[in-house]
């Protein structure tokens, strides 16, 4: 007997506005001083009311758009009611029957079958407050719980998928893309540390049976899952738990509810959360304090031209246009739009895409590694960078001196010039040597000075070479070593 | 020495303008009348007497200094208790409350002590807007005026008897479904519901948001509009309240309007209307055609299922703005919780009154799943059609003109045990709250038994204006403003 893996996610990502979405509070990560950034609409204090924030609209919408999805025309605000000491009105500020968007797609490339391509159909996006947070004495001590509602009110959108993902790797795959995408276009900077992005997992397995029926297995939502590893580790874990306990309940999908479970990251197990003793009923209804939002077509074609090239348009483009390999155009559009077009200067300036992207994937990563420095921020700019690299296609400089050109250009207090570049090079001597005439006579000398190595050369052993050319390069400062291995193997072959 | 409290609004207005008073010396006469006659009224839950005669002084002083005061030029105001001011409680007139100070001012506060206003007190009320007698209050009964036996109506029971009862000129109300006109009409003075947007609810502690407005009380029709005009217009801070311009309603007032057509409804006059109060109303409307007013019949059909849908709106809304009441960021918490469960459901348990919970178990069961759609969404549809019944009555007439409240005032303890005769005594307004739109209850003289009858005028969605001339032409055309409660006689 064999399963199909039937997952579908829900995702929570925090809109990067600078203010929460129903009130003026700061929306800043805040953790070490809680409740500071609070007022009386988002501690719902009596008679404050709420007012909603036009951007987190505006962003929640590109954050749709980005989907694929449709833009409701209409859309209102709904309460969704239930008491927890995080949610201070008693009620959730959401969206219900009417959500701003609905039926949209992300594409993702599997790692399967030499990178075929899931279609995630997109059910629903809406938009909501998030929760404040409940600090739980973990001592044991029974002290008291506390709330802190700086997150109270941060404006976040639900993203419902389809049941259209097949394996853990693939919703790894999506929830990666998901990220790229929408730091991408800038609604969300998607940091799952802080909780900017948060995801629970609904899993179920479709068993083939002998007459080549499929049975389903009870649906399990993980939730509150942290991290793209462990959404992975999650669902690998509740595929065999669920595989396993079929096999010995038979249990489907008609015999028992959908049930929730947490996923423990040091065990790597799903478990059993606390089941509420009825089925929750939210009681939505219309939210009477806010009114309804009407988006027009302009509304739409305004914010989907402020899109731009989303990333996986991009990457067809760096294959096409600059020939990167998949995995080069990936950690360069990885980095986010800045990165791309420092990576765009540098090629179009250099002539060589691929060139660049070796720059961009090593040496300049490194070094904003080592220094804590963003593209934007780093000391070497884009048209610099394109003018040293500029000299290694022509030949006049080795890869060599150029890398040592730019660790100087680096050590400069300044930001590094065109002029720097000229400058170290004169100082330093790297230009390459086209001087034909001294190289050959450098190598008649080194030839006439090393019979063995000739000789053994010329018996075949084509390593005797490298302590030759070795000779060349000391005796013509400058040379390129291309150069001089083609023109020394020439002579040696005479 | 004869009262200054017994002078009408716009007599007191002149002359703290002119000089001849001072805001220090009527808030005194407020603070004594309080302290004489209160103790028999129980209009107040709190009176800071320094905290008003400080503000009463610094108004003076800048009188005194040239400077422009507001429109309200001094005036005492006493606030019911469930509009928010910094640093003040606001009880709400619940247990659950009982403690609570507010750390920021609603936008009505802010704009009438910007206005002038001297904010003496905090008015009685029903346990969170919830009632018609003023019974529900949690912490005292506040009686009538005129017959101390007597409710003075609710929820804003505090409020109107303050005003009644020549203790405050003025005073702030709220009306949901008839919580500033009922008391009104049952106190014999002014009151006022704005059209719903009119006044902003920033700080107004919601009872039903899609229906709760915020509205004046007075002694007659000028203060009514004088307050209105002081705190009107938009607020950003509330999304319901609506950006359109406010007419100083004071100016026009005395332009009586010609050719007046005032809309008489069917339904008005149907079963369960006291012969006593018709009698009054119609009186009151033979004062409009002798003033010229055509007198029109209309039809609000859909008016009888106006309770029905207001008791599945009101409490649906009620349980959900209550929610935030849990016993975990403020208010009422219980001391002997085991569980979060345990900890919400005694802190609610205990110090929610038995209206309250009423209510919310209402608005609960009408939102649950199941029975969503055939009671919310279809009281949300006949709404509609009440609305659109107003809307076409007023194509045809400027007014509306008819009873407030079926009865005089009834006695205390009298309706307490029977909550449907006390829903229907707010037949005649509720309609007003289910469409948005403004209406008045304006002294139309004592019934036999000499207790006060209201009449009610109601207009079309921000047509204050002409609500406000037509009800001054009929209280110029005659005296009943003018009565002052035996026990407020000085
Ligand atoms: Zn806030």
């Amino acid at each position: 007997m064999s399963y199909d893996v039937i997952i579908g996610l829900e995702v929570h990502v925090q809109l990067q506005t600078v203010s929460k979405i129903f009130c003026g509070c700061s929306t800043a990560f805040n953790p070490d001083q809680p409740n500071v950034q609070t007022c009386p609409v988002c501690l719902g204090l009596p008679g404050a009311l709420p007012v909603l924030n036009a951007e987190a609209f505006r962003l929640a919408v590109k954050t749709a758009l980005a989907l694929n999805c449709q833009i409701a025309g209409f859309t209102k605000w709904d309460r969704k009611q239930y008491f927890y000491p995080d949610l201070p009105k008693g009620y959730q500020i959401s969206q219900y029957d009417l959500p701003f968007s609905h039926d949209g797609h992300v594409d993702v490339v599997t790692e399967a079958d030499g990178g075929a391509v899931r279609r995630v159909r997109i059910l629903r996006a809406h938009l909501e407050e998030d929760a404040g947070k409940n600090m739980h004495d973990e001592s044991g001590r029974g002290r008291d719980s506390l709330v802190d509602l700086n997150r109270a009110g941060t404006p976040l959108v639900e993203i419902v998928t389809h049941p259209d993902l097949r394996s853990a790797e693939e919703a790894r795959l999506f929830l990666q893309d998901l990220r790229l995408l929408l730091t991408d276009i800038g609604v969300s900077d998607c940091n799952m540390q802080e909780g900017s992005l948060r995801c629970d997992a609904n899993v179920n397995l479709h068993v083939h049976q002998p007459d080549g029926s499929k049975v389903a297995t009870p649906i399990v939502e993980v939730k509150n899952i942290n991290s793209f590893r462990f959404t992975e580790q999650a669902i690998l874990h509740e595929v065999e738990r669920q595989w396993e306990l079929y096999q010995k309940t038979k249990q489907t999908i008609k015999d028992a509810p959908k049930s929730t479970r947490g996923f423990d990251p040091a065990r790597g197990v799903t478990y059993a959360m606390r089941e509420k003793e009825e089925a929750a009923d939210y009681r939505y209804f219309p939210d009477p304090d806010l009114v309804p939002v009407t988006v027009t077509d302009e509304q739409i074609a305004t914010l989907r031209g402020e899109l731009g090239e989303l990333p996986a348009a991009r990457r067809a483009r760096y294959r096409d246009q600059y020939q990167l390999s998949a995995y080069d155009a990936g950690v360069i559009i990885d980095q986010g739009r800045e990165y791309s077009r420092y990576f765009e200067v540098v090629a179009e300036g250099c002539g060589d895409g691929k060139q660049a992207a070796n720059w961009l994937t090593q040496d300049v990563q490194r070094e904003l590694n080592e220094r804590g420095l963003t593209i934007a921020t780093f000391p070497v700019p884009a048209d610099v960078l394109a003018d040293l690299l500029k000299r290694v296609t022509n030949k006049q400089l080795t890869i060599k001196a150029a890398r040592e050109v730019f660790g100087a250009l680096l050590e400069g207090e300044e930001t590094a010039t065109t002029a720097r570049i000229e400058a170290i090079v004169a100082e330093r001597g790297l230009a390459i040597v086209q001087d034909d005439g001294a190289i050959d006579a450098a190598i008649a000398d080194v030839i006439a000075r090393n019979p063995k190595p000739v000789a053994d050369f010329k018996a075949g052993k084509q390593q005797a070479a490298g302590a030759l050319i070795g000779q060349v390069m000391r005796a013509v400062k400058g040379a390129d070593p291309q150069q001089v291995r083609e023109r020394l193997i020439a002579k040696l072959s005479e | 020495m004869s009262s200054l409290l017994n002078l009408p609004a716009a007599e007191l207005v002149t002359r703290l303008a002119a000089g001849d008073v001072t805001s220090a010396a009527l808030t005194e006469e407020c603070l004594a009348a309080i302290s004489q006659r209160d103790s028999s009224v129980r209009a107040f839950l709190n009176v800071d007497v320094e905290r008003s005669l400080a503000q009463a002084r610094s108004i003076d002083a800048r009188r005194a200094a040239g400077e422009s005061i507001g429109i309200l030029q001094g005036l005492p105001i006493a606030v019911k208790d469930l509009i928010c001011e910094e640093g003040v409680s606001c009880t709400c007139a619940s247990r659950m409350l009982e403690n609570y100070i507010s750390p920021y001012s609603a936008h009505v506060i802010e704009r009438l002590r910007a206005a002038g206003a001297v904010l003496v007190g905090r008015a009685n009320m029903d346990e969170f807007a919830m009632g018609s007698s003023g019974e529900n209050s949690a912490f005292q009964v506040t009686a009538n005026p005129w017959d101390l036996e007597r409710t003075p109506g609710g929820s804003s029971s505090g409020s109107a008897a303050a005003v009644a009862g020549r203790l405050t000129p003025m005073s702030l109300g709220s009306d949901t479904g008839g919580s500033i006109r009922q008391p009104a009409s049952l106190c014999g003075v002014v009151g006022l519901k704005p059209t719903y947007g009119r006044v902003s609810r920033y700080g107004l502690v919601a009872f039903a948001s899609s229906l709760d407005q915020i509205g004046p009380f007075a002694s007659d029709v000028h203060g009514a509009a004088l307050l209105l005009e002081a705190m009107a217009g938009h607020d950003p801070r509330d999304s319901t309240s609506v950006d359109r311009p406010v007419p100083s309603y004071t100016n026009s007032l005395n332009e009586p309007l010609k050719g007046l057509r005032i809309g008489v409804a069917r339904e008005h006059f149907a079963e369960g209307l006291d012969d006593e109060v018709a009698e009054v109303v119609r009186r009151a409307l033979d004062v409009y055609r002798s003033l010229g007013a055509e007198l029109i019949d209309i039809e609000l059909p859909h008016s009888k299922y106006a309770v029905a849908v207001y008791y599945l709106i009101a409490p649906s809304e009620a349980s959900s703005n209550l929610a935030r009441y849990e016993g975990i960021h403020y208010g009422h918490r219980t001391e002997k919780a085991g569980s979060l469960a345990d900890l919400y459901a005694r802190s609610r348990g205990e110090a929610f009154g038995t209206e309250v919970k009423r209510r919310i178990m209402l608005g609960v069961y009408a939102l649950s799943s199941g029975y969503y759609d055939q009671y919310y969404v279809k009281a949300l549809k006949v709404r509609r059609l009440i609305r659109n019944d107003f809307d076409a009555a007023f194509a045809k007439v400027d007014v509306i003109a008819g009873p407030v409240t079926p009865s005089t005032a009834f006695k205390l303890g009298e309706r307490t045990s029977d909550p449907m005769a006390m829903y229907l005594s707010d037949i005649y307004t509720i309609p007003a709250n289910l469409a948005g739109i403004p209406g008045i209850s304006i002294p139309a003289g004592l019934s036999p038994s000499g207790l006060p009858v209201g009449l009610q005028l109601q207009a079309a969605p921000f047509a204050e204006e002409t609500l406000l001339r037509a009800a001054r032409m009929f209280e110029a055309a005659t005296d009943h403003h003018r009565l002052i409660p035996p026990m407020a006689r000085s």
